[in-house]
């Protein structure tokens, strides 16, 4: 007899392991399918007794799948032109419509030399090695969004940036739901910077209030040796929806990789990064800002890996809580017994403003190399009343001059991302989430 | 009519009573110095007439131009001209300087009625009181305070009080970390406000700062109360003779 006991398969397990089963898909898409499935068989989705899912327990928040989306028809279409997340900054746009590739709403003329963008399908014709890296950096671990997103393998990106290539228009993802159906979507981009090469991505995610879709996002990186990669993402789905991501990467020897994440949308979202250090003293800045309203529950879980030596991590979250929202933030940091002279601090800050928000703040370190710097931080308060007496004595009104001062805190976030538009646009964004505040 | 009228002024922080019975009439174009020890309750006496939270007031009553100041919020009470410039300014990380200045300047002409200043017209006008202030504009482009020294914090005070054209202006030892010149600057400032409509409370140890501002009236406050009140030449009894026989007078 089995000594494990083994959990009954909820409704949606059952319907996640039937629907993706049913996908279409040639060798090699369907070797990856199958695997993924029989270890979602096994494994199924996380619960509350899972160490990194703990917060966000994923049997309990996910009751059902929902369909997975059909093809985006012409009413889709229409109302994804009229999603403008970012306005206008000059980047090169792809779009997804309800998981689909849309060529009419994406700009691949006249790409510059050595920049390659392929939809998965045709990616997959060419590259050879694609498979292999499409089923996982670290095969031996086990994530369900990840598990999921691979056993869904169909629609996708592949961004390749040639050896020495400097492409700095920026590359804007575009993830949009549309309609008022539930439907599940899936998406996996792959961005690949070769040597030396340089390149900035951003990846957006919009869709519809008031419908409980549920999206699954994998974005998967490989940064050459002296290579640059800059990334940005905007999560801004509707407030009712399921938002389930991961950004997968490795860096190589000096090579310099920056992220920033803006997140205010989903009713229940969950960003991992497993980020790993791949080569020597790679430099790698880690941030976001997180605004949260209502009941959201926002999880933000990275795992960063220094394996080699020199390497030098930072990573800085603001998480800005009002109402009844939740927030969570597990962040570790491991030094492998190789990866000497690593320099990692990890710092996560959260500001609450609702008398009934909570985060649950935890940064960890795991060093087993003897000589590095490595240091983390976790702060959770409120609005400082002395500094809005300040503000108020000057005649700035409540509201205005709490505005100013959570401004202040994601700001320290913001203000790391290089591209001036881009920050712009997103002091912007987080701008419309205040003025929003009751 | 006065323009600031104390009476009988009870406050208290943390169940401790701190004003017990204050009285205090300033009429417009007068400047009023208050002296006392450390502990007296100078500062607080400011706080609520600014209205900070922490202070509980438990009787009597303070009006601004007839209104009760004690109904209002802390920005309705500056909208409505009472300038606190502060014992101890903080330093905002995040916040820039511009942003503040003009986030306030605009909030109180706003409610005074009055239409917001376009931005040359805010810059222009920044630019001019800050250099009569010696403030460079190196200090403007940062965060508000931040990095500042003691008596560039106090300058930047007053450089608030002159954009924001209050009608009472309370100066919490304003003087307190300044050197010799940027007294004078300080001292200057205020000087160039006084009006006939204005009024000032100077919170003060120092003779030194009532040689630049001269008030028209001088107040002992110990334990909480006004005890004595006379003209420029208490400032240099006080100097001369301390707080001896004050401690107990209330
Ligand atoms: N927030 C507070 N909590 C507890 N006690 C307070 C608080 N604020 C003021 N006090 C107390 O009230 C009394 C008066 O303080 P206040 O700062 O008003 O004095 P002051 O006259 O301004 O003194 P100084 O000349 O040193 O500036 C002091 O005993 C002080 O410790
Ligand atoms: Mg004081």
């Amino acid at each position: 007899m089995n000594a494990e006991v083994k959990m009954m398969r909820t409704a949606a397990e059952t319907q996640y392991s039937d629907a993706l089963a049913a996908l279409p898909g040639a060798e090699p898409v369907r070797a990856l399918r199958e695997k993924a499935l029989r270890l979602f068989a096994e494994k199924g989705l996380p619960h509350r007794r899972v160490e990194e899912w703990k917060y966000t327990d994923l049997r309990v928040l996910l009751r059902e799948m929902a369909p997975l989306a059909g093809k985006p028809d012409a009413a889709a279409l229409t109302e994804a032109k009229k999603i403008d997340l970012l306005g206008n900054i000059g980047a090169r746009e792809i779009t997804f419509v309800n998981g689909a590739f849309v060529a009419e709403l994406s700009n691949l003329k006249g790409l510059e030399k050595g920049l390659t963008i392929s939809t998965l399908g045709d990616a997959l014709k060419g590259d050879a090695t694609l498979p292999q890296f499409l089923a996982g950096l670290n095969p031996g671990k086990y994530d369900a969004v990840y598990a999921l997103n691979t056993a869904a393998l169909n629609e996708g990106v592949v961004i390749d940036v040639a050896p020495g290539a400097q492409i700095t228009k920026p590359i804007h993802i575009r993830h949009i739901v549309t309609g008022t159906s539930l439907v599940s979507v899936f998406g996996r981009v792959v961005v690949k910077v070769g040597k030396k090469a340089q390149a900035t991505i951003i990846q957006s995610h919009a869709g519809p209030d008031a419908v409980a879709y549920q999206t699954n996002t994998v974005l998967q990186l490989s940064v050459a040796d002296d290579a640059e990669l800059d990334i940005v993402r905007v999560q801004a789905e509707g407030d009712k929806a399921i938002h389930l991501s991961m950004m997968v990467g490795a860096i190589g020897t000096d090579s310099r990789f920056k992220s920033f994440a803006l997140s205010t949308g989903a009713a229940v979202s969950r960003h991992t990064v497993p980020f790993a250090y791949a080569g020597r003293n790679a430099r790698a800045l880690i941030s976001g800002a997180t605004l949260l309203r209502g009941k959201q529950h926002a999880d933000m879980t990275l795992e960063v890996d220094h394996a080699l030596p020199g390497g030098e991590s930072r990573e800085l979250f603001k998480t800005v809580l009002d109402d009844e929202s939740r927030g969570v933030f597990q962040g570790l940091i491991v030094v492998r017994p190789d990866a000497q002279k690593t320099d990692g601090r990890m710092m996560s800050a959260a500001l609450l403003l609702g008398d009934e928000a909570e985060m649950d703040n935890k940064p960890e370190l795991e060093i087993f190399a003897d000589d590095v710097q490595c240091a983390h931080g976790a702060t959770t308060g409120a609005l400082d009343d002395d500094l809005l007496f300040y503000l108020r004595a000057r005649g700035i009104p409540k509201k205005e001059a709490e505005s100013l001062l959570i401004q202040s805190f994601f700001g320290e976030a913001i203000e790391h991302i290089e591209n001036e538009k881009i920050r712009d646009a997103m002091m912007k964004r987080a701008g419309h989430w205040l003025a929003a505040r009751g | 009519m006065a323009l600031l009228e104390v009476k009988d002024l009870h406050a208290r922080v943390e169940e401790k009573e701190i004003l017990r019975g204050l009285n205090l009439t300033i009429n417009p174009g007068e400047v009023h110095a208050i002296m006392g020890p450390n502990g007296s309750g100078k500062s607080t006496l400011s706080y609520v007439l600014a209205g900070k939270d922490d202070y509980e007031v438990t009787g009597g009553s303070a009006t601004l131009d007839g209104e009760d100041l004690l109904e209002l919020e802390p920005d309705e009470r500056a909208a409505k001209g009472l300038f606190l410039a502060f014992q101890y300014p903080i330093e905002i990380p995040g916040v820039a300087s511009m942003t503040f200045l003009r986030t306030a300047v605009n909030s109180v002409r706003k409610k005074r009625g009055e239409e917001e200043l376009s931005t040359p017209d805010f810059l222009r006008l920044v630019r001019e009181r800050a250099k009569e202030l010696n403030i460079k504009d190196d200090m403007l482009k940062r965060p508000v305070n931040v990095g500042f020294s003691g008596g560039e914090k106090k300058r930047n005070e007053i450089l608030q009080m002159a954009l924001l054209e209050p009608k009472m202006c309370v100066l919490d030892e304003t003087d307190s970390g300044l050197d010799i010149d940027a007294l004078k600057i300080v001292a200057d400032g205020v000087n160039r406000l006084r009006a006939k409509n204005r009024g000032f409370l100077v919170i003060t140890h120092y003779q030194r700062l009532l040689d630049h501002i001269v008030p028209d009236v001088v107040h002992v406050m110990a334990r909480g109360k006004i005890v004595r009140t006379g003209g420029p030449e208490l400032a240099h009894e006080l100097e001369a003779k301390g707080y001896a026989g004050y401690e107990n007078a209330a």
